[in-house]
């Protein structure tokens, strides 16, 4: 099960991120020496083992469903690289009339 | 030297008018700038820090003060402070301003500590070496060629080289312990949950934690025990109860672990282990060797869990609601991954391409779940040994700091350095880094103490016996 440079192709384009040729074969390798180390997990018998989501699986955390006060719509914004004062703007991704 | 061995000598020496602390304040900023060069430090706060200890100093001289009044502290630049920009030490975050406080950051500044800088890290606090920062090595204080260890690497150096009091730090896989072990202090990782990670930039949110490092052993806990404790803002975040788990009574029972002291610990770390062994032997507590036998299982279920989390935690960098922005085409689906492959460091994206290859269709079950399971068996085997011993004693790191670039380009050689650290991250156990001697070329190294959960003070109780005189 070794990663192919398809594979590699097919990762970068699932977490958004451009990668060019010479990267393709780095990934291919460096992400292949490091899945072969994490073949070493499989020594080990889990066939009985549930998975552990959280170290402290167990403790709950419920709380009221109440409203609660939230950031403002300013502060929201503050750190966009670009707004029209009410929202976030990004290039439009519909065809048509502007 | 320092006038003051722990945050209440220095509250006294204050009080007393034999210390101000604006004057201390202002010797620190200059020390920072003298030592500019380990590059410890992202940004400081000069004004606002004279200012607060202006007015703390005089809050102490009345004695009405908070608890860690006077305390100059560094936060690691992935904890939020309001208004000051945090870089998390990537390109993606260069102008990010935070709109609050993180809760550990708040606690530390109600309780009148003084922020005096924000520290470097490694990028999105993913790295063992202080080498992924966008904005340069941190160098260690004792030989400049070698790592500080990381990630949080800027924490560390500020105060092993005497920059500020104390430093908070976070402990994902190590990134507490293992610098300080490199830079020979006392580093805590506290127990998962302790403390609230409100305002800490997610890395891998079932591991991370907020730590603290200093010089004393009374100020660790007197800082984690003001930022412990319940926030409605994190709902992974644990009642907090005043867990007492020493038992005066009876000598503390100390494991010890076969399987941390393989051949791959250096030799002046392993005589510096049996050495302190002894030692608490001479202090009557009872030593007895335990086994731990799947913590060679320990680093891959880490680095497959962790880039896991990493990979969908840092989706939210697309350049829509904060950040950098790299727009080249017009095109939404471009403007994401231009910004992407242009703001984040090699380290992390590798991560992300790592977590997403062990999510994605056909691999996760027989990486991602299959680690999960084993993260339960890791953990399975720390509760079976402390049902016999107290605490754990082993290394923090399997060797001293190492020189600068010499991992760099071998990422699977980085992550084994993390060998000793990760277990505890898996399990979300509670550990302490303490300052265990030097190698032949001054390099300082650690050891670390592992209690069970939420028993913070028996790693106190055991680091307070070993620097007892009697």
């Amino acid at each position: 099960m070794s990663v192919t440079p398809e594979d590699v192709i097919k990762i970068a384009s699932l977490a958004k991120l451009k990668i060019d040729e010479s990267e393709i074969s780095q990934y291919t390798s460096e992400l292949n020496k490091i899945l072969d180390y994490m073949k070493t997990l499989d020594e080990i018998d889990t066939s009985s083992v549930k998975p552990l989501l959280n170290p402290l699986e167990g403790i709950n955390a419920f709380r009221e469903d109440k409203k609660k006060e939230s950031l403002p719509r300013e502060e929201a914004l503050k750190n966009a690289p670009a707004t029209d004062g009410e929202y976030f703007l990004v290039p439009k991704v519909v065809k048509g009339k502007n | 030297m320092p006038l003051y061995s722990s945050l209440s000598e220095k509250q006294e020496l204050i009080r007393k008018g034999n210390l101000s602390l604006t004057v201390n304040v202002r010797d620190f900023l200059s020390r920072i700038e003298q030592i500019k060069d380990v590059n410890a430090f992202l940004a400081v706060f000069p004004e606002k820090s004279v200012e607060s200890a202006i007015e703390i100093e005089k809050k102490i001289i009345s004695g009405k003060h908070g608890k860690l009044a006077g305390l100059v502290v560094g936060v690691k630049d992935v904890l939020a402070l309001k208004n000051e920009i945090m870089t998390c030490g990537s390109a993606i975050l260069q102008n990010f301003s935070p709109v609050y406080d993180a809760t550990s950051v708040r606690k530390l500044i109600e309780e009148d500590a003084i922020i005096i800088g924000k520290t470097n890290c490694d990028e999105f606090a993913m790295g063992s070496s202080n080498e992924n920062s966008a904005y340069g090595n941190v160098k260690n204080p004792y030989d400049h060629s070698k790592v500080p260890g990381g990630s949080s690497g800027g924490s560390a150096v500020a105060v092993s080289a005497g920059l500020c009091d104390a430093a908070l730090g976070t402990d994902t896989g190590g990134s507490v312990r293992q610098p300080a072990s490199f830079c020979g202090i006392l580093g805590l990782k506290p127990t998962y949950g302790a403390v609230s990670r409100y305002g800490l930039t997610s890395f891998a949110s079932s591991f991370d934690s907020v730590g603290v490092f200093a010089n004393s052993i009374e100020d660790i806990f007197a800082i984690h025990d003001v930022i412990k404790g319940f926030d409605e803002l994190d709902s992974t975040s644990v009642v907090s109860e005043n867990s007492y788990c020493h038992d005066e009574s009876r000598p503390l029972r100390i494991g010890i672990p076969v399987e941390y002291f393989d051949e791959g610990l250096a030799t002046e770390i392993r005589h510096s282990a049996e050495r302190i062994i002894e030692r608490l032997k001479e202090l009557g507590q009872t030593i007895i060797e335990v086994s731990l036998p799947n913590m060679r299982f320990a680093i891959p279920a880490y680095y497959i869990l962790t880039t896991a989390e990493a990979s969908s935690n840092l989706s939210r960098y697309d350049g829509v609601r904060f950040g950098l922005r790299t727009e080249k085409d017009g095109l939404l689906s471009s403007l994401y991954a231009d910004t992407r492959s242009g703001g984040f460091g090699r380290e992390v994206k590798r991560r992300i391409m790592l977590g997403t290859y062990v999510l994605s269709k056909g691999y996760y079950d027989a990486y991602y779940q299959k680690a999960q399971k084993v993260r339960r068996i890791i953990r399975e085997d720390f509760l079976h040994v402390f049902n016999e011993v107290d605490l754990l004693l082993t290394p923090t790191t399997p060797t001293t700091a190492f020189n600068i670039g010499e991992k760099s380009e071998n990422p699977l050689e980085m992550y084994l350095s993390d060998i000793y650290t990760t277990s505890v991250n898996l399990a979300g156990l509670p550990a302490l880094n303490f300052p265990a001697g030097k190698d032949q070329n001054g390099l300082p190294f650690g050891l670390q103490f592992i209690a069970p959960y939420f028993c913070e003070d028996l790693l106190i109780k055991a680091v307070q016996l070993l620097n007892s005189d009697s």
